[in-house]
C-alpha cells in the first residue's frame, strides 16, 4: 500500500512534467506558426526590392527599405479613397445591421408575441434553402440596378440569421418581469427596447457589432461582383486589384525581358509593394484586434448555446 | 352555414390579432422586406436552370430549355469532379479542425501561466480576422517559385525548388493547412468553453482513482466535450455540399492548372457565371448545389433532433 502509494506519487509528478512540457511546447508552436506570416509580410514589406528578387522572401527584412511604402503613398488618394469607402460603409452596414437585427430579435424573443414561431421559421427557412449565386447576382445587378452603387456593397451584409440567433438567444435571457414593469409603467414597445433593452444587452451589441463590422471590413467579394468602378472600390478589393495589376504587369516585363529588356524588371518595386499594401490594409484589424477579441469569443459562446 | 361564420370569425381574428401585433409586426417589416427580397425572391430565379437565359428577356422571358444546362455539366464530367472535390475538401476540413482545435483547448486549459495562456490564445486568433485576400498574399509569400520563402530555403539547403503554382498535387495539404491556420484559435473557444464547463469534482475523483494527467484527459475531458463535439460536428457536416469560395478563389484564383485538384462546386459556379456568362450552366449547377445541401440539412437537423433537441434548426 505504502510503496504503490509512494510509486503513485513519482508517477504523478512525471507525467504532470511530460503534460506540462507537451502543453507548453505544443500551444507555442502552433500560436507562434500563426504570427510568422505576419512577421513574413512585415519584414517584406520593409525590404528592398533588389533582395527579395535575389534572395526570396525572409522572416527578417532584407537590406532595410522604405521604397514600397513610398510607392504606395506616392498617389496617396488612391490608397485613402479606398479606406474612405471601407470605413464609410463599415460604421453605416454596422450601425444599420445592428438596429435591424436588434428589433427583429427583440420582437421574435417576445413570448406575448403569438406569431413569433411563424416568423422564426421564416427566417431560418433561408439558411436551409437558396436561389444560388445566379438569381442573386440578378437580383442585384439587374432587378435593382446596383451595379456600381455603394448599396450592393451595403445591403448584401447587413442582415444574417446566424447573428439574428446571437442575438435572440441574448435577449431571451432578460426576465419577462422587467418587460412587464416596463409595460405597467406605460413603456410602449419602441421605447422598451430602445430605453430597457438596449443597456442590458450591451456585451451582445458589442458581439454582433463586430461580427458585422468584420464583414463589411473583410468583404472583396460583393465588389468583384458589382463594382467596376476603381474609385468605388473597397479595401480589400483594392488589395485584390492591386496585386493582380502587379502580376499582370510583371508578365508584361518578362515579356518584354525575353526580347532583351532585362534592365526595366527592377524599375518598381512589385513584390515588396504586393506585402507593403497588404500591410497597409491590414494594419488597423491587427491592431484593434486585442481590444475586441474578447467579444468575438464572447459571441462564439453566445452562439452555441440557441434559445 | 357554420363553417362560413367559423371562417369569418376566422378572418376577423386574424385582423383583429394583426391589431393587437401591430407594433411588433412594424418593428419586424424591414427585416421581412428584406428577406423577402434578398431570400425568397432570389428563390424563384431557380427556374433560370430550365431556361436558355439571354440578358434582354430577363427571367421570365427567356425561352424554356429542358434539362439542356444540366445535361452539359453531369455529361462533361464537371459535376462528379467539382462535387468530389467539394465533399473530400471538407471532410478532411471537417477532422483536421475538429482534432486540432480540441488539442488546442485541452492544452490551452493544461497551462498554468496566465499570460503565456492569454498570449498562446490571442496570437492563435489573430489569423481569423484577416481577409481571405490578405491569405492570398500570405500563401503567396511563402509558396511562390521564384521568391517564395520555403522555395528560398529550399535553395539554400541545396535542394530542387518545388514550382508549388504548377503542381497540383501539392494543394490539398496547402489548402487544409491554411483552413486549419484561419480557424483554429476561433474554433477552439467553442471547446474552451465546453472544458470550463466541466464539473472540477469529476478530476478529483480520477485523482483519487490514481488517474495520471494523461488517463484525466482521455477518459474524462474528451468524453465530457462529446456533446459539443458531436453538435458542432454535425453542423459542419450540413455544410459539406458548400465550397468555401473566398478561399479557394483567393488561394488558386483561376489558375486552370490546379483546376483538377481545386476545383469545387463555387468556384466552377462562378466561373461560368462571370467567366463564360453562361447563365443556364451556373444556375443549374447552383440549383444542384442547393438541393443537395437542403437535404443533407435536413438529415442532420434528424440526427441532432436524435442526439440533443435543443441543438435542432427547427
Amino acid at each position: 500500500m505504502q510503496r504503490t502509494n509512494n510509486t503513485g506519487k513519482i508517477k504523478k509528478g512525471s507525467d504532470v512534467i511530460a503534460l506540462n512540457i507537451i502543453a507548453y511546447g505544443f500551444c507555442g508552436i502552433v500560436a507562434l506558426v500563426c504570427l510568422v506570416p505576419f512577421i513574413m509580410v512585415v519584414s517584406g514589406s520593409f525590404s528592398s526590392e533588389t533582395a527579395v528578387i535575389k534572395n526570396g522572401f525572409s522572416l527578417l527584412p532584407q537590406d532595410f527599405s522604405l521604397e514600397a511604402y513610398k510607392t504606395v503613398f506616392k498617389e496617396p488618394l488612391v490608397v485613402l479613397r479606398a479606406y474612405a469607402t471601407t470605413i464609410l460603409l463599415t460604421i453605416t452596414g454596422t450601425v444599420l445591421g445592428l438596429l435591424l437585427q436588434t428589433m427583429t430579435a427583440y420582437v421574435l424573443s417576445r413570448k406575448d408575441f403569438g406569431w413569433r414561431n411563424q416568423f422564426s421559421f421564416f427566417f431560418y427557412f433561408t439558411t436551409l434553402f437558396s436561389g444560388g449565386l445566379v438569381p442573386y447576382y440578378l437580383l442585384i445587378s439587374k432587378t435593382l440596378g446596383l451595379r456600381d452603387s455603394y448599396l450592393a456593397l451595403l445591403l448584401p451584409l447587413m442582415f444574417s440569421v446566424y447573428n439574428l440567433l446571437i442575438m435572440k438567444s441574448y435577449i431571451s435571457g432578460i426576465p419577462d418581469s422587467l418587460i412587464d414593469a416596463a409595460k405597467i409603467d406605460g413603456c410602449g414597445e419602441v421605447r422598451t427596447l430602445f430605453q430597457i433593452i438596449l443597456p442590458l444587452i450591451k456585451p451582445a451589441l458589442a458581439t454582433v457589432g463586430l461580427f458585422i463590422a468584420l464583414a463589411y471590413w473583410n468583404d472583396w467579394y460583393n465588389a468583384m461582383l458589382y463594382i467596376k468602378a476603381e474609385d468605388k472600390y473597397p479595401l480589400q478589393y483594392f488589395l485584390y486589384q492591386q496585386v493582380n495589376n502587379i502580376e499582370g504587369y510583371k508578365q508584361l516585363i518578362a515579356n518584354s525581358a525575353v526580347s532583351g529588356n532585362i534592365a526595366s524588371s527592377v524599375s518598381l518595386p512589385s513584390e515588396t509593394l504586393k506585402m507593403a499594401l497588404t500591410v497597409v490594409v491590414t494594419g488597423p484589424i491587427v491592431l484593434a484586434y486585442p481590444l475586441v477579441q474578447k467579444y468575438f469569443v464572447q459571441g462564439v459562446t453566445i452562439g452555441a448555446v440557441k434559445g | 352555414m357554420k363553417a362560413n361564420v367559423r371562417r369569418k370569425e376566422g378572418v376577423r381574428g386574424f385582423f383583429k390579432k394583426v391589431y393587437k401585433y401591430r407594433v411588433f409586426l412594424l418593428m419586424l417589416l424591414p427585416a421581412v422586406i428584406y428577406t423577402l427580397i434578398f431570400s425568397y425572391y432570389p428563390m424563384s430565379g431557380i427556374v433560370l436552370a430550365f431556361k436558355k437565359y439571354n440578358y434582354a428577356d430577363g427571367i421570365w422571358g427567356s425561352p424554356w430549355n429542358g434539362f439542356e444546362n444540366f445535361k452539359f455539366f453531369f455529361t462533361s464530367g464537371q459535376a462528379g469532379m467539382v462535387t468530389r472535390n467539394t465533399v473530400l475538401y471538407n471532410v478532411v476540413f471537417i477532422f483536421v479542425n475538429m482534432i486540432m482545435q480540441i488539442a488546442v483547448a485541452v492544452f490551452l486549459t493544461e497551462i498554468r501561466n496566465k499570460h503565456y495562456r492569454k498570449t498562446a490564445q490571442s496570437l492563435m486568433f489573430l489569423p481569423y480576422f484577416i481577409s481571405w485576400v490578405v491569405v492570398g498574399v500570405i500563401v503567396f509569400n511563402i509558396f511562390s517559385s521564384d521568391y517564395g520563402f520555403i522555395n528560398n530555403v529550399l535553395q539554400s539547403l541545396g535542394f530542387e525548388k518545388i514550382p508549388f503554382y504548377t503542381t497540383p498535387k501539392m494543394w490539398p495539404v496547402i489548402l487544409v493547412l491554411f483552413n486549419l491556420w484561419k480557424n483554429i484559435g476561433y474554433g477552439s473557444v467553442m471547446y474552451l468553453a465546453a472544458i470550463m464547463g466541466i464539473d472540477t469534482s469529476i478530476y478529483e475523483a480520477a485523482a483519487i482513482d490514481g488517474a495520471n494527467v494523461f488517463q484525466r484527459i482521455f477518459k474524462v475531458t474528451i468524453p465530457m466535450i462529446r456533446p459539443t463535439t458531436i453538435i458542432l460536428l454535425l453542423l459542419s457536416v450540413g455544410g459539406i455540399f458548400k465550397g468555401n469560395f473566398d478561399m479557394f478563389y483567393n488561394l488558386t484564383g483561376n489558375n486552370g492548372l490546379l483546376y483538377n485538384y481545386t476545383d469545387v462546386i463555387d468556384t466552377l459556379t462562378f466561373r461560368a457565371l462571370i467567366g463564360s456568362n453562361d447563365f443556364g450552366m451556373a444556375s443549374a449547377i447552383g440549383l444542384y448545389q442547393s438541393v443537395l445541401c437542403f437535404i443533407t440539412i435536413l438529415i442532420v437537423n434528424k440526427l441532432v433532433g436524435k442526439y440533443d433537441k435543443d441543438y435542432t434548426l427547427f
